[in-house]
């Protein structure tokens, strides 16, 4: 039997108490704040509790936001059986955001959580296996925060495209240089008299 | 650069031996990798790592506005373009409060269904040319090129659409387009039964993809399978009937579920035969919404030019020819940007599933287990 | 048609020249009519690569088949967009393919990294990483542009001299040093 939002925030608010947030304001989709120390419980009461049944944990995702300096950690669970979905955030401080991993109770959190860890830097505990997973190893930084400043490149690629002339003329430049290169090293430092031949030929 | 996957593959005896699959492999899914530590034919583990097609969609759904955004959603995932747009645009039409007018949502039910027949086209051809049956794949490329003239009529591109907008879609159904679908629909019935003859109950077909990669319901629903793979594994579940959304309450058709046709329940062969099915399905919904096609606009007909929806955010699902896809669209109240866009997939948790299936396969079984998954790269990176 | 190369007489050429002629042609004709190209689709242009080599606009009709591996192939169409992650491969398959060697680029993500400007992870361009022969531009090109792009690519080895067909090493030519992986 579907619950509504209301119904479903009220049944974890009666067992948790304070560590569940109010409903937000129901204008489009809305959501309940779960304090981060308390996630695990909570999840493990959404999943198991019969009339909620939250068998699918279909997002997990987080958005930055600068000016109240927080990374809020966002839950899409949904019930295959009751056909009602909820929404659950979870705000970490910026500064170091952390929090329990799902991956114990429902395993695509795995993947879901590496993602986030990848682009926001928020570390999971527990999670079996904490790497990034779309930038390469060695990236420096967390590209979806959103005061995330683009390196120059990576390793010897520019992030710049400069217009195609000034493209070709630094490929130009590179050739007279490596032919001047090539001529100073070819060329012997020798003087030589003005009319015996110079031995080498260009 | 790769120590981090070679520690998660684990040491090696001396009788087994670590192989790169990938990026760059005759398979068609796209740019996939996958780290393998083999014991001769038969894998230990096979770890993938994705993010080679990674372009930052995300990130580029905060800097441009929102109806800049829909042409990047075609690129999420090219095969099926019309189901990414349209879960955006249900995502911003629920932040703004705009309706789609009837006409609209029927064109968006055609042009989707259409796209559907297409992608599945893609993914059956693929997978024969993994398993190693080279001509059905040529059979695809075919079909699907008379789809991309009708879509291309509708309008205007064969691959990446931005047909659907935010409010309806882009231009009306041209006059006689609906009686050249017909037609098409009349000719790919057809063409289904060749496909059956020439390479669904083929014998070596049959016998490289029954059994192998099965996944009960129970573990499809914990990893996060949507759609087609679903289904296979013997789910009922199709956003379309269940949880409709646009027009789709207004039509009838079957959705088909994995019943163990060639082997057991939720193998390979029943997420392929699911998607041929389906392609049956989507051309008697194509017929369905043709006939009942409403007169109208097919856009609202008051979108506004710079569109700042209030403060919130939008969750939109859409039953795309891979899965279900997902738009967590969030907006701040003061920009014309969005706050944040995000696009769940189906293909990429489809890929978390892949290293526990892979113990104790064949590297061959691989590819088969892939194919049948039906994984694009974008999906997985956007 | 004779005229049409340019070459150098040299002493003693003109006799030489013209049956050289001939035999450059030939040659080029050989060449041009089996170009197997390298199946480097990375995103939807693979899919538009994928229908040029379909029913319709048949890339088989030119003599060209996609290969798998660089090992095998003359030339190598960048369809799609490169990222950062996959331009250390892309430069690897290049490294790899044998001389005398073509890149197509194909779309606009190749060309200029189209429409991806503000994207973090994205090589601006092929030509970035790989020297390239013909652009195609297109999001995504149609199959009868690529099929331009190819007969370009296919008049381009008509234009070459049989003399110089061990083209000489790309690096040579510029003057510039790509980075060399160790264990290449």
């Amino acid at each position: 039997m579907a619950l509504t939002p209301e119904q479903i925030q009220a049944a974890v608010a009666a067992k948790f108490g304070d560590a569940v947030g109010p409903l937000a304001p129901p204008a489009k989709d809305p959501f309940f704040t779960v304090k981060a120390d308390r996630l695990l419980e909570v999840c493990r009461f959404l999943k198991a509790e019969p009339t909620l049944a939250f068998d699918f944990l279909e997002d997990v995702t987080a958005t930055d936001h600068l000016k109240e300096n927080q990374i809020k950690v966002v839950y899409h669970l949904f019930s295959y059986a009751h056909r009602h979905g909820v929404v659950i955030k979870v705000e970490l401080d910026r500064a170091a955001p952390k929090v329990a991993s799902l991956e114990p109770l429902w395993k695509t959190a795995d993947w879901l959580e590496r993602e986030v860890y990848d682009l926001f830097g928020v570390t999971f505990e527990g999670h079996p296996d904490m790497r990034r997973i779309m930038m390469p190893d060695d990236w420096v930084g967390h590209p979806l925060r959103k005061d995330y400043q683009e390196a120059g490149g990576y390793e010897d690629i520019s992030n710049v495209r400069d217009s195609s002339l000034v493209e070709y003329r630094r490929m130009d430049d590179a050739v007279r240089e490596a032919v001047e290169a090539k001529a100073k090293a070819a060329a012997p430092a020798t003087p030589s008299t003005p009319l015996a031949p110079t031995g080498t030929v260009h | 650069m790769d120590e981090l996957v070679i520690q998660k593959v684990g040491p090696v005896t001396d009788e087994e031996m670590i192989l790169n699959m990938g990026p760059q492999h005759p398979s068609t899914h796209g740019v996939i990798r996958f780290v393998v530590k083999a014991d001769g034919e038969i894998m230990k583990v096979a770890v993938p790592v994705v993010g080679y097609l990674h372009r930052a969609i995300e990130k580029i759904g905060e800097i441009v506005t929102f109806p800049q955004f829909m042409p990047y959603t075609d690129r999420a995932d090219y095969l099926a373009a019309m189901f990414a747009n349209e879960g955006y645009a249900l995502a911003v039409e629920k932040l703004m409060g705009l309706d789609v007018p009837p006409r609209g949502q029927y064109c968006r039910a055609i042009s989707c269904e259409l796209n559907r027949i297409a992608s599945h086209l893609v993914s059956v051809g693929t997978m024969g040319q993994d398993i190693g049956a080279l001509t059905p794949f040529v059979h695809a490329l075919r079909e699907r090129e008379s789809i991309n003239d009708l879509i291309e009529e509708l309008c205007g591109a064969r691959l990446t659409y931005n047909y659907h907008r935010i409010g309806g879609v882009a231009f009306d159904v041209p006059d006689g387009w609906t009686d050249k679908c017909l037609r098409f629909c009349d000719h790919f019935d057809k063409i289904l039964d060749e496909y059956d003859r020439l390479l669904t109950w083929n014998e070596i077909y049959v016998k490289r993809l029954a059994g192998m990669g099965i996944i009960p319901a129970a573990m499809a629903i914990d990893y996060g399978l949507v759609g087609p793979n679903l289904r296979g594994s013997g789910v009922d579940w199709d956003l379309r009937r269940d949880l409709p959304y646009g027009c789709y309450a207004d039509f009838k058709f079957e959705i088909p579920v994995g019943k163990g046709w060639a082997g057991k329940v939720g193998d390979c062969f029943d997420r392929y035969y699911v998607r041929i099915l389906e392609m049956r399905e989507c051309t008697k919904i194509i017929r369905q919404a043709i006939e009942k096609l409403p007169p109208g606009d097919v856009m609202h007909p008051k979108v506004p030019k710079k569109m700042k929806p209030a403060a919130g955010e939008a969750w939109s699902r859409v039953e795309s020819a891979r899965g279900e896809m997902g738009y967590y669209v969030t907006a701040d109240g003061v920009s014309e940007k969005a706050q944040r866009v995000r696009i769940r997939t189906g293909s990429f948790t489809a890929m978390g599933i892949v290293e526990p299936l892979s113990r104790g396969m064949m590297i061959a079984d691989l590819v088969a287990l892939i194919a049948s998954l039906d994984v694009v790269a974008p999906e997985i990176d956007r | 048609m004779a005229n049409d190369y340019a070459h150098d007489p040299g002493a003693g050429a003109q006799i030489l020249t013209t049956r050289s002629n001939i035999v450059q042609e030939v040659f080029n004709m050989a060449r041009k009519s089996s170009v197997w190209f390298l199946l480097f689709g990375l995103a939807c242009c693979g899919i538009e690569l994928m229908q040029t080599g379909g029913p319709r606009a048949d890339l088989d009709r030119f003599g060209s088949v996609p290969r798998a591996t660089p090992r095998q192939s003359d030339l190598m169409i960048v369809a799609g967009t490169l990222t950062y992650k996959m331009a250390i491969r892309c430069r690897l398959l290049y490294q790899q393919m044998p001389e005398p060697k073509y890149v197509l680029s194909m779309g606009s993500c190749a060309t200029c990294g189209g429409l991806f400007q503000y994207s973090y992870s994205v090589v601006k361009g092929v030509d970035k990483i790989v020297p390239v022969d013909v652009y195609v531009p297109g999001c995504p090109p149609r199959p009868e542009a690529l099929t331009e792009g190819f007969m370009r690519i296919q008049d381009l080895m008509m234009r070459e001299r049989w003399k110089a067909k061990m083209r000489p090493n790309v690096q040579e030519k510029l003057g510039v040093q790509y980075n060399v992986p160790e264990n290449v």
